[in-house]
């Protein structure tokens, strides 16, 4: 007999109990994601709206509360992969848009959102406009795009490790090509993450069409290593990160270092090159064929209000493009802007992304 | 195995003349329901977002354009990332079957303290989130890290190293669950007849099992063939995949027409895996059933070779491969800017300044969404199971109930990103419905029971099948109605598989981050998610409680594998 009878298997009965006690467990436990919060059914209905960002979003507790408080709009916010998988996301969705606001979209990737019409022009009230629109995309003359935030892209170093070892910090992008520095710099692979991109971009503003393949050539002979992600680059592979890795030159922010300010300390321990900077923009527009446009417009109005602009810093470490709200202390001493980044056309930048990635990819990974 | 040879009684009783009652069935009705909702909701929640997106790869201006073909296979990338996925999945599978087989061994043939406790410990890597095996991995590799001095970092081993690490609770369960049946006597005879240990594994235990290995082996090949997350991290583009080559195609080029053609490539790869798979299945579940409900586990004898070596390589693996990595990341969430102390655990019930939620808020909503995943899972997979089961008398019903099991192992083989690029444009309007699922919490509980409902079925089928159909029918003769069999019978028999494959779907669901990190979320995230952000952020306080979600999730996980895990002892349970 293949199986007893099930009735008398005390085998059996303890399964029963155990299974049915843990599907109660699982009950009791919160019922459910759907019978435990009740999302409103209608995004993008009347009283709602819904703001398209990749993962990196975020504001201090109660600010978007209080937006929905002051206007009456119920805000839906849906979060997608990065700032590049974003707008791809956006352009395939383009029929259906997944809301009425994106914010988002970085100056790499800029055209083409507006190339594929993804975005369409509001009006503003907020008084930061006019400090936005000096960050508009050249082209853009409708105003389809609206900067939210910049930060700067930058090689990190860690100068607590620089004067351990007696060797002098770097501080341009051609000081890597030194043998003193070998084996001592991780960038992000420009192909899965936008910070590498924006490195990538760094080296095309400052070498040209010509140079910047040979520059990187020059660095992969020195000992580069090219991590997967920023996460994985700084944590992992940074001497400063937290994660005790073996290299001392990361491609991070030039706000960065603030973080690096040890227990008890007065100074970070890492500093941001200036000179090896790329300014990447945030923008933030009205999805074409969102449900409420006016309801968008009033959330990208709030998202340039004194409040938001204020929060930015802390909350998604990017700086405020409002001229009007202060920057937090530590910023303002220990997160310096560059003077002069490295600046490619987005024009250019939409023409030859696919290409520039590929001979990235040829020289650099192989 | 001579008693596995022996025939199915069912094929005997059904081609017979033997005096066999009527058929039964609980009417057309039932059971068109029972294939029905299992198909219709595959097909809307996988094979109709799969085609919408590939679909747009092979149409341009509504016209099929299949020249994409020639230009990616023109590419000799594409050759080279094509030969590394067979590579990497080849080397994996043979390193998880080499180690898995011994670990088999000691879990399930040897009896010993703390048995149940490493059972589930060996299972936690299988349900752990990328990200977290990347941190814990790479920071061990990484010069000056632990194994720093190896040089593996960014290697082609580390890699196979890590698909092992995921993989072998796979064929340790796989297998070991077959082992635990085999009836003892065959070995027994062998022995008494003068052969040694060796010689009896070598020609008696081995070929009884495998189709066991065959079975087991085909799934880790088919979970490392498709390895994303694993491969990024650990070896960057280098050692892409065609699964990564799709994810970068799309997201980040959005050449949907290379995607396209790759993701038939990857089908063609995971259709011959799961050919393979069936084939060795339908072998195993037969022998099953003559498998003694076993009492087959002896205590472990170090003089006994087989043992002494079952120990060693288990030791070895689980302290080494598995241990390690785990180990490491536990010590790493102790340790803070203040030196060591339990901060770490202390941030996860703040919110995190800029996440309005707190890691155990985040744990919460993975709770819940798992519970949502793991009930539709179970109603899928069990209705699949319960059809598949069945051994209808034409071959052309056995071919349809042998292609509805297959179809749905699919979802384990088709690249996530495929699936959730092809839920942003099918799911804004669901089967015509004016719905949009995109922005639902709904949908990530769908994405995540479509990848748990192949792990029931497996779960949960080779029980029902290993049921004694004259068991049914005694029971119909006696006058029970459809509905009545199928619980006294199939139902109490198949209860303890059930719990188990709950157990399964909900660590699965709890860690899933590949399908859900492609899907639109409302505000709630999950546990995985919260990690994944938390990692996104500089400040060694983000990472530290990014470290301390991880544990906390690692132990979530085995929690809820060890509790299922002592429903299973000692008799029949699911062979995944």
């Amino acid at each position: 007999m293949a199986t007893p009878s099930p009735r008398r298997s005390p085998d059996v009965r303890r399964a029963a109990l155990g299974a049915a006690t843990c599907a109660a467990l699982l009950t009791l436990t919160a019922c459910s994601a759907t019978g435990g919060a009740t999302p409103d059914a209608t995004p993008g209905g009347a009283g709602s709206v819904t703001l398209v960002t990749h993962e990196s979003f975020a504001l201090s507790e109660g600010l978007l509360e209080q937006f929905e408080e002051d206007s009456g709009l119920d805000v839906q916010v849906v979060q997608q992969a990065d700032s590049g998988a974003l707008v791809n996301q956006l352009v395939l969705t383009k029929d259906a848009p997944l809301g009425d606001l994106v914010y988002g979209i970085d100056n790499a990737f800029a055209s083409r959102a507006l190339d594929e019409g993804v975005v369409v022009a509001s009006e503003l009230t907020a008084p930061a406009a006019t400090d936005a629109a000096a960050y508009a995309v050249p082209g853009d003359d409708a105003g389809a795009l609206t900067a939210i935030d910049f930060g700067d892209v930058c090689l990190n170093v860690d100068t607590a490790w620089f004067a351990e070892q007696g060797v002098p910090e770097p501080t341009t992008l051609d000081s890597l090509l030194d043998p003193a520095y070998r084996d001592l710099v991780v960038v992000p692979d420009p192909v899965t993450s936008s910070p590498g991109l924006a490195f990538l971009l760094a080296s095309v503003g400052a070498f040209g069409e010509e140079g910047w393949v040979d520059y990187w050539a020059g660095l992969r002979d020195n000992g580069l290593k090219v991590a997967d992600g920023w996460t994985e680059a700084y944590y992992t592979d940074f001497t400063a990160g937290g994660g005790d890795g073996p290299r001392p030159v990361v491609v991070s922010y030039a706000s960065s270092p603030p973080f690096t300010v040890p227990e008890g300390g007065d100074a970070p321990t890492t500093r941001a090159l200036l000179d090896t900077c790329f300014r990447q923009v945030e923008y933030a527009g009205v999805l074409a064929g969102a449900a409420n446009p006016e309801g968008a417009a009033r959330l990208l109005d709030f998202l340039l209000s004194d409040e938001v602009q204020a929060d930015v810093p802390a909350s998604m470490y990017m700086y405020p493009v409002s001229s009007a709200v202060e920057l937090p202390d530590d910023w303002t001493r220990w997160a310096p802007l560059a003077d002069a980044p490295f600046d490619v056309a987005p024009a250019d930048i939409a023409t030859h992304r696919e290409r520039w990635l590929t001979q990235w990819s040829d020289t650099v990974i192989g | 195995m001579p008693t596995a040879l022996a025939d199915r009684p069912a094929a005997r009783t059904a081609a017979g003349p033997s005096a066999r009652p009527p058929r039964r069935w609980p009417g057309r009705a039932g059971w068109a329901l029972a294939v029905g909702v299992p198909l219709l909701f595959l097909t809307a929640f996988f094979v109709w977002p799969v085609l919408e997106i590939v679909g747009r790869g092979f149409l341009t201006d509504g016209r099929l354009d299949l020249g994409g073909f020639g230009d990616v296979f023109a590419r000799p990338r594409t050759w080279r990332v094509v030969g590394q996925t067979l590579a990497q999945a080849a080397l994996g599978t043979a390193g998880a079957v080499l180690l898995g087989i011994p670990g088999a061994y000691l879990l399930y043939r040897c009896r010993f303290r703390g048995r149940g406790a490493l059972r589930a410990f060996v299972t936690v890597p299988f349900v752990l989130p990328t990200v977290v095996v990347g941190v814990a991995f790479r920071s061990l590799l990484v010069d000056g890290g632990l194994l720093g001095g190896l040089g593996l970092d960014g290697t082609f081993a580390a890699i196979v190293l890590a698909l092992v690490f995921f993989n072998y609770a796979v064929v340790v369960r796989t297998v070991g669950g077959m082992w635990e049946r085999l009836d003892p006597r065959a070995e027994q005879a062998a022995r008494a007849l003068g052969a040694s240990p060796w010689r009896v594994l070598r020609t008696v235990t081995l070929p009884a099992l495998g189709p066991a290995i065959a079975s087991a082996a085909s799934l880790v090949f088919l979970f490392c063939a498709t390895a994303f997350g694993t491969v990024l991290v650990l070896g960057g583009r280098r050692y892409g995949t065609v699964e990564t080559e799709i994810w970068i195609q799309t997201t980040q080029f959005l050449d949907l027409r290379a995607a396209a053609v790759l993701s038939v490539v990857q089908l063609v790869v995971v259709v011959g895996a799961l050919a393979f798979a069936g084939r060795a299945r339908a072998r195993t579940e037969r022998a099953l059933t003559l498998g003694v409900p076993s009492v087959t586990a002896h205590p472990v004898r170090l003089r006994d070779p087989l043992d002494a070596v079952a120990v060693v390589v288990t030791v070895v693996t689980a302290g080494g491969l598995l241990a390690l990595p785990l180990l490491n990341l536990v010590i790493r969430s102790l340790r803070t800017p203040r030196g060591w102390g339990l901060d770490n655990y202390a941030a996860l019930g703040v919110p995190q300044d800029t996440l309005a939620v707190s890691a155990w808020q985040a744990a919460g909503t993975s709770v819940r969404t798992a519970v949502d995943a793991t009930l539709i899972a179970l109603v899928v997979g069990g209705l699949v199971a319960l059809v598949v089961s069945r051994r209808p008398r034409t071959p052309s019903a056995r071919r349809a109930v042998a292609g509805l099991d297959a179809l749905f192992m699919l979802p384990l083989g088709v690249s996530a990103v495929t699936v959730g690029f092809g839920f942003l444009v099918s799911m804004d309007a669901p089967l015509g419905l004016p719905v949009d699922l995109r922005a639902s919490p709904v949908l990530v509980a769908v994405a995540q029971a479509v990848v748990a409902v192949p792990l029931v079925v497996r779960t949960v089928l080779p029980v029902l099948r290993a049921i004694d159909p004259r068991q049914r029918e005694v029971a119909a003769t006696l006058g029970a109605a459809p509905g009545r069999v199928l619980r006294t019978v199939d139902l109490a028999v198949a209860l303890r598989a059930v719990g188990l494959a709950l157990g399964f779907a909900f660590a699965v669901s709890l860690g899933e981050f590949g399908a859900t990190s492609f899907l639109a979320r409302p505000q709630e995230p999950t546990l995985p998610v919260v990690i994944f952000r938390l990692l996104g952020r500089p400040g060694a306080e983000n990472y530290g409680a990014a470290l301390a979600a991880s544990v906390l999730l690692a132990a979530l996980t085995a929690g809820v594998v060890a509790v299922c895990e002592r429903l299973r002892r000692p008799g029949i349970g699911g062979a995944w």
